[in-house]
């Protein structure tokens, strides 16, 4: 008994001890962080911060110079990017449609071709390391470079495509262009899920590293085929992993810039119009930093509001499965 | 306590990095006033300036061998050091944008004349004030036609010019002459009906246009329409680009490949503002309307005696109002920016690249005619193909609108131009309501712009 209750007060005591201890070294963590949230701070969020407040200002080149002295325009640059009777949001909305579009065709596509490789590579075989990094090429190569390739590929006169489809297999007579016209949403999309699904294959990979063998040694024991051993052991395990993969690849492409700038230079044919480079057109083209702004903050949002009903229906789902 | 303090002195870095960047930030964004006084203070000699220059030659590369050796005796010449950029052209405004934006920019910078109107809103120049033209030697040597391209009316302009083109007609001499054709075109009426005989619908084509590309589609559209007796904006500034006289002018240009089919659909690609000049060079298009081109068409290996230069055609019957135009003003300024903090070395910089002795060499060198007048002495600036273009710039050629809006007209409709003639190249039909409706886009986009 009072080695029980002398047990019981040296653990309290303890405890006591702990507890002071952590008091005073809680704060040791914060301060660790602090340098990094500054810098945090600096590179992201006060330029995140002076763009929403451009967006309030009547940004033009008068201003440009010294803009901190850019008159206030309200709610104007909003009002003006949503007014969907006008050019400027017209084309807006349009763009909004050809992202959403673009952006759900390349994350298919990718995350298809990106987990078909990583089954096909997940059994050993001879020359699987090579392919593997054979794989990752287009995700290794400069954007810039990658892209123009596209661009050259896709030339109406002399571009590789052309000369295969028209010249070499004959498929139809009529060169046609890949770079202008309703083509060119078909080539950003591909050019796009080239150099994307090399990410998806990466991840998805490295998810299937965590599968235990036995798990499918058991399912072959009894007698579920590749199929079965797919839907049943390789996916269900794999949904961490495509949670966060899906998001990511939501987010970048429907950010993408370097694409579209690169393939089509400033002016996308309308067909092929994201609202990345739409946005750049605003801002530099027109020299409207403004309402360049105040479409940026409203993809921001849109995304945010994407991501958070993602991540609540996703998080809904796990804790449904876990039950 | 140890933890206390350290918090405090974590805070107080973090305070002072927040406090230095907003400091760093608003030091950039302020316009320096100081630079206004200019002479007083160090001697130039021994300063070192920043030029920017823009892509003249064939290629980057081949800017930096013209200028390099030009700046190093300027450099002998003054003691003044100059860090040389050739900046392509695709970039250069959206470079001396972010330069004005953040105060931090080069010293002496090329710009496209067109230009000069919007860049004059910005503040970012340094007015060229009578002042500083005595001090840039000027005796009234800039050709008037090339000064009226510096900047809005009534305000003092932003820079001087160093280069000057203007429109041509070049055409194949041998080309012509199979299908013979014996002068070249006077009247658009002419210039398709040659056309027609000189495309053979195997890989040869009329005439060949830059059609992807916003600049050259604007240049046209203006020449075009004052032809047409038209014009972008009223005289309160207003943009004015759906009249019928504008709708004519750019149906007009949309269909020499919609309609006439004398230009090759692939140009509607074209945009990286050689891909028409090498059609032109390689003879798979007899006619080519460009700025000087005789330096760049001898890099893709066409020599002078191969083709001509004959001033742009004019409607067989002019429309009411219409004005004899075939060309704009081109060329190319030298700016000095207000931020500089090197005025006297920058304006010295100035004074030397448009003196006698460099406005020769220069634009030998990249085939541009000289902006002074006392350089046309200069037995190479006396060819046919530079007189033709000498008497166009000096009795026919105009400058671009000289409004703020300037470049924003020419990036929307030079956008609107590049989708009709995306639609063109699709084989549609190009029809006024369409045109129309185009425009009628463009404007509301350029009014955007505030």
């Amino acid at each position: 008994m009072t080695v029980a209750t002398d047990r019981g007060r040296s653990l309290r005591r303890l405890a006591a001890a702990d507890r002071r201890r952590s008091t005073r070294h809680k704060a040791l963590p914060y301060l660790l962080l602090l340098p990094a949230v500054c810098f945090e701070l600096l590179v992201h969020v006060i330029p995140m911060l002076v763009g929403v407040w451009i967006s309030f200002k009547q940004l033009t080149i008068y201003f440009i110079r010294n803009w901190t002295g850019a008159p206030s325009a309200g709610l104007n640059n909003y009002r003006f990017a949503l007014n969907f009777n006008n050019a400027v949001g017209k084309a807006l909305l349009h763009s909004f449609y050809v992202t959403l579009g673009f952006t759900v065709l390349v994350v298919a596509l990718s995350w298809l071709i990106g987990t078909g490789a990583a089954v096909l590579m997940q059994n050993p075989f001879r020359g699987r390391g090579l392919l593997r990094t054979y794989f990752l090429v287009p995700y290794a190569l400069p954007a810039f470079s990658a892209t123009i390739t596209w661009e050259f590929m896709f030339q109406r006169d002399h571009g590789l495509v052309n000369q295969v489809i028209v010249h070499d297999l004959h498929l139809t007579s009529h060169a046609p262009f890949w770079l202008i016209g309703n083509n060119a949403f078909a080539s950003l999309v591909i050019t796009a899920v080239w150099r994307t699904w090399p990410f998806a294959f990466l991840v998805v990979t490295a998810g299937m590293q965590s599968i235990p063998t036995d798990l499918y040694e058991a399912a072959v024991m009894d007698g579920a085929g590749v199929w079965q051993r797919l839907r049943k052991i390789t996916l269900p395990s794999l949904r961490p992993v495509n949670l966060v993969l899906v998001l990511v690849l939501f987010l970048w492409n429907f950010n993408d810039f370097n694409t579209p700038f690169v393939l089509f230079g400033n002016v996308a044919a309308p067909q092929a119009n994201l609202l990345s480079l739409q946005i750049y057109d605003t801002s530099f083209q027109n020299w409207n930093f403004g309402s360049g702004s105040a479409m940026s903050v409203l993809l921001l949002l849109f995304l945010l509001v994407v991501t958070a009903i993602y991540l609540v229906a996703t998080s809904r789902g796990r804790k449904a499965a876990d039950v | 306590m140890h933890g206390l303090a350290h918090r405090r002195t974590t805070a107080t870095i973090a305070a002072a990095a927040v406090a230095a960047l907003l400091a760093a930030c608003g030091s950039d964004t302020k316009p320096s006033t100081t630079t206004t006084g200019g002479s007083s203070g160090a001697p130039a000699s021994g300063q070192s300036i920043t030029y920017w220059a823009s892509d003249q030659g064939s290629s980057i590369a081949d800017d930096v061998k013209v200028l390099t050796p030009e700046l190093k005796a300027f450099t002998a010449q003054t003691g003044i050091k100059v860090n040389l950029e050739v900046i392509g052209w695709n970039d250069l405004l959206n470079r001396i944008l972010a330069a004005t934006t953040s105060g931090q920019g080069p010293d002496v910078v090329n710009i496209g004349n067109t230009w000069s109107a919007s860049l004059q809103a910005t503040g970012a120049f340094l007015p060229v004030s009578s002042d500083v033209m005595t001090q840039i030697g000027d005796t009234g040597r800039f050709l008037p036609g090339a000064l009226a391209a510096t900047g809005a009316a009534g305000k003092p302009p932003v820079g001087v010019p160093i280069y000057s083109t203007a429109y041509g007609l070049y055409y194949n001499k041998a080309a012509f002459a199979a299908a013979g054709i014996a002068t070249p075109p006077a009247t658009w009426e002419d210039l398709v009906a040659d056309g027609k005989k000189l495309t053979d619908g195997a890989g040869k084509w009329g005439l060949t246009l830059e059609a992807g590309q916003i600049p050259e589609n604007a240049h046209a559209a203006f020449v075009f329409s004052e032809q047409q007796g038209g014009s972008w904006f009223d005289d309160a500034g207003k943009p004015t680009f759906t009249t019928p006289q504008n709708v004519a002018a750019i149906k007009q240009i949309v269909d020499f490949m919609a309609a006439d089919k004398i230009v090759n659909p692939s140009d509607a690609e074209s945009s990286n503002g050689t891909e028409a000049l090498q059609e032109f060079a390689s003879g798979k298009a007899a006619m080519l309307m460009w700025q000087p081109a005789g330096a760049n068409l001898a890099k893709y290996g066409m020599t002078a005696d191969q083709y001509g230069v004959a001033p742009l055609p004019f409607p067989a019957s002019p429309p009411a109002g219409s004005k004899h135009i075939d060309s704009m003003v081109g060329g190319i300024n030298l700016a000095v920016f207000a931020n500089t903090k090197h005025k006297d070395a920058a304006l010295q910089l100035v004074k030397f690249l448009t003196s006698q002795p460099e406005e020769i060499t220069l634009n030998k060198a990249y085939g541009s005619l000289p902006s002074v007048s006392d350089a046309y002495s200069d037995p190479a600036f006396k060819t046919s193909d530079d007189t033709v273009l000498q008497n166009v710039l000096a009795s026919s050629a105009t400058a671009m609108p000289e409004i703020a809006q300037e470049s924003q007209f020419e990036t929307s409709v030079g956008t609107a131009m590049k989708t009709l003639f995306a639609d063109a190249a699709s084989g549609k039909a190009i029809t006024d309501a369409m045109v129309g409706d185009a425009l009628n886009q463009a404007q509301q986009k350029m009014e955007a712009g505030g």
